[in-house]
C-alpha cells in the first residue's frame, strides 16, 4: 500500500476515533459512539497491516489470535460488577506493550538513536511500564487477591523516579548499554508496584483513571519515536481525555492527585479524631421488617448506593425494591455520588444492568437539594460518600470533600455488614446520629428480606 | 515526518481530546474510561510496525507479547465497553409509569 493511502485511510480513523468520543457523550449515541470508534481501529490496524516493510506475518498473525483468545472470552464473561478491574487489566497490558516495543526498538538500534527518537523511546518506557505495574497492581486490590496496605514513604517512590530519570539521561547523554535501559524499565516498574499498593479502594477511581491517561500518554511518545501519526493522535486523545477525566474525579472528591498517591490516606486517620471518643457512642440496629414499615409509609425516599451494593451484587433486588415501593406511590429515587464505588459512573452502570429508568438516578447536587424533603433515605454500602465528617470535622482527612448530605433527611437506614469503617478507613459519625438505624448483614439478603416484608404488609 | 510536524499535531490532538471529552454525564464515566481505553490499544500498530524489522529470538517473543497485549486491550476493551453501553440503550422505551 502506497504510504499517502496509508496515512489517509489514519485520517479517516481519525475523524471516526473523534466522531465516536463524540457519540459516547450521549446515553442515546453512545452505543453507536463505541462501534464507530471500533471500525476507526479497525481501519488504523489494516491500513497498517498494508504498509510497506511490515512483515512477519506468521508471529503478527500469532500475536492477534492470542489477544483476540484471551480479550474476547474474557470480556464477555466479565461481570458488571467486576467492570472496574477488568478496564484496569485491559489498560495495563495496552501500557505493557508500549514499554515493550521501547525496548525492543531501543535493542534493535543498539542504542544508538537520534535523540528525537530517544527521548520519546525513554519516556515510552516509562510511563509504559509504570502503567502497566500499577494497573496490575490495582486489577489485585480491586479483585480482593491482596487487602494489604504498606506505608511506603513518599522519598521511596520519590527516589525511584529520580532514579529512573536519572537513568533516562545517561541513556540520553549517550550510554548505549541495553542493561541500563532495562534498569529504567525495572524502576519504573517498582515505582508502578509501591505507588499504586498503599491506595485504598475509594481513590481506584482517580488511579485508574490516571493510569488510563498515562497509557495513552506512553502512546503517543511511542508514535513520536515510530514516526507513526496514528498512534500519536490516538494516544493523544486518550490522554488528554483520561487527563481531563481525572481531574473531575479528583475535584469531585476535593483532593489533589499528589494527595491521591502520596498522601497515605487513611492510615493517620486511625489514630486521629474520632479513635479517642468512640467509647460512649452506640449505634441502633433495626430488622428488615421495621425498614420495611418505615419505608411503605414514606412519601419520599432516596436509595443511596456505594460500593457494598456493588459487591453484595444488590442492584437487581434494590431495583425490585424500588419498583415495589413505586407502585404504593412512593416517590424513590437514587442518590448517586460522583466517585461511589469504584470508578465514576460505577453506581450507574449496575443499576442500568438492573433496568432502573435512566431518569431516577439523581447527580449529587440535584440529590441533595432534596435530601430535606426525604422520608427516608437507604443508604446502602456506602460509607465515605455519606459522612457528614466531611462538613464539620476539619481535621478529618476527608474534610472538604462534597458528600451526599444522607443526614438531613427524617430517617437514615444503613445498610451494612459489620461496623467496620470504610475504604478510607475513617470513622462516619452517621451512624451514631440518632436518626440512623442500622440493618447488619450481606446488602443483597438484606434488601431481599426488606422487599418480601413490604410485599406481605 | 520532522519532529516540530509531529509536535504541532500532539498538541492539537491534546486540545482536541479536551474538547470532545469534557462536560460528559457522571453516568457515562465509565463507559467513556473504558472506551478511550480501547482506543490507547492503538499501541497494537507499534508492534505490527516493529516486528518486521526485528530481528532475534528476544526481540520476535517480546513483540509477540506486545501484539498480543495491544489486541487484547483494543478487542476487550471495545467489547467490554458496548457490553457496558448496551444496558443504556433502550432505557427510554420502558416508561417509568409502569412503576408509579
Amino acid at each position: 500500500m502506497d504510504q499517502d493511502l496509508v496515512t489517509a485511510l489514519y485520517i479517516v480513523a481519525f475523524i471516526l476515533f473523534i466522531v465516536g468520543l463524540r457519540m459516547l457523550r450521549g446515553p442515546r449515541t453512545a452505543v453507536q459512539g463505541n462501534q464507530v470508534a471500533a471500525v476507526g481501529m479497525l481501519i488504523a490496524v489494516v491500513a497498517t497491516l498494508g504498509q510497506k516493510g511490515v512483515g512477519d506475518w506468521g508471529l503478527i498473525v500469532l500475536g492477534l489470535a492470542i489477544g483476540t483468545a484471551i480479550g474476547v472470552p474474557s470480556a464477555r464473561a466479565v461481570k458488571m460488577t467486576a467492570m472496574p478491574q477488568m478496564v484496569a487489566l485491559f489498560n495495563g497490558v495496552g501500557g505493557g506493550a508500549v514499554a515493550l516495543i521501547a525496548f525492543v526498538e531501543f535493542r534493535e538500534a543498539g542504542g544508538d538513536l537520534p535523540l528525537d527518537e530517544l527521548i520519546p523511546i525513554l519516556f515510552a518506557a516509562i510511563i509504559g511500564s509504570i502503567s502497566f505495574w500499577g494497573s496490575n497492581v490495582a486489577f489485585a486490590k480491586l479483585q480482593e487477591l491482596t487487602k494489604a496496605r504498606p506505608r511506603i514513604p513518599s522519598l521511596v517512590n520519590l527516589g525511584l523516579l529520580a532514579i529512573a530519570c536519572g537513568l533516562a539521561v545517561a541513556v540520553a547523554a549517550g550510554t548505549e548499554s541495553q542493561a541500563v535501559f532495562a534498569a529504567i524499565l525495572l524502576a519504573s516498574a517498582l515505582l508502578g508496584l509501591l505507588a499504586v499498593f498503599p491506595i485504598g479502594g475509594a481513590d481506584m477511581p482517580v488511579v485508574i483513571s490516571t493510569l488510563n491517561a498515562f497509557t495513552g500518554l506512553s502512546a503517543a511518545a511511542a508514535g513520536i519515536a515510530l514516526d507513526n501519526v496514528a498512534l500519536i493522535v490516538a494516544g493523544m486523545l486518550v490522554g488528554a481525555s483520561g487527563s481531563i477525566l481525572t481531574k473531575q474525579m479528583a475535584d469531585a472528591m476535593n483532593r489533589s492527585l499528589g494527595n491521591v498517591f502520596f498522601g497515605n490516606f487513611g492510615a493517620a486517620a486511625a489514630a486521629g479524631p474520632g479513635a479517642a471518643d468512640d467509647g460512649d457512642r452506640t449505634v441502633r440496629s433495626t430488622s428488615a421488617a421495621d425498614v420495611a414499615i418505615q419505608l411503605s409509609y414514606a412519601e419520599r425516599v432516596v436509595i443511596v448506593p456505594g460500593y457494598g451494593m456493588a459487591v453484595a451484587q444488590a442492584q437487581r433486588a434494590v431495583a425490585d425494591l424500588a419498583t415495589e415501593l413505586g407502585k404504593r406511590g412512593i416517590d424513590v429515587s437514587y442518590a448517586i455520588h460522583p466517585v461511589a464505588g469504584r470508578m465514576p459512573g460505577h453506581m450507574n452502570v449496575l443499576l442500568a444492568e438492573a433496568d432502573v429508568p435512566y431518569d431516577r438516578l439523581k447527580e449529587m447536587e440535584e440529590a441533595n437539594a432534596e435530601f430535606a424533603r426525604t422520608d427516608v433515605s437507604l443508604v446502602i454500602g456506602a460509607n465515605d460518600v455519606t459522612n457528614p465528617a466531611a462538613r464539620t470535622v476539619s481535621d478529618s482527612p476527608i474534610y472538604g470533600m462534597p458528600i451526599l448530605d444522607v443526614d438531613k433527611s427524617s430517617s437514615i437506614i444503613v445498610l451494612k455488614r459489620s461496623m467496620s469503617s470504610g475504604f478510607a478507613g475513617i470513622d462516619n459519625p452517621l451512624f451514631y446520629d440518632e436518626k440512623t438505624a442500622l440493618l447488619f448483614g450481606d446488602a443483597k439478603a438484606s434488601v431481599s428480606d426488606v422487599l418480601s416484608e413490604v410485599q406481605a404488609l | 515526518m520532522d519532529l516540530l510536524t509531529e509536535l504541532a499535531i500532539l498538541v492539537l490532538a491534546a486540545f482536541v481530546g479536551f474538547e470532545v471529552i469534557s462536560k460528559v454525564p457522571n453516568t457515562l464515566h465509565t463507559p467513556l474510561m473504558s472506551g478511550t481505553n480501547a482506543i490507547h490499544g492503538i499501541v497494537l500498530l507499534g508492534g505490527l510496525l516493529v516486528i518486521g524489522p526485528a530481528e532475534g529470538l528476544l526481540e520476535d517473543i517480546l513483540l509477540v507479547i506486545a501484539i498480543a497485549f495491544g489486541t487484547i486491550n483494543v478487542v476487550g476493551g471495545f467489547l467490554v465497553t458496548d457490553r457496558m453501553l448496551a444496558m443504556f440503550k433502550g432505557k427510554k422505551k420502558q416508561p417509568q409509569r409502569a412503576a408509579e
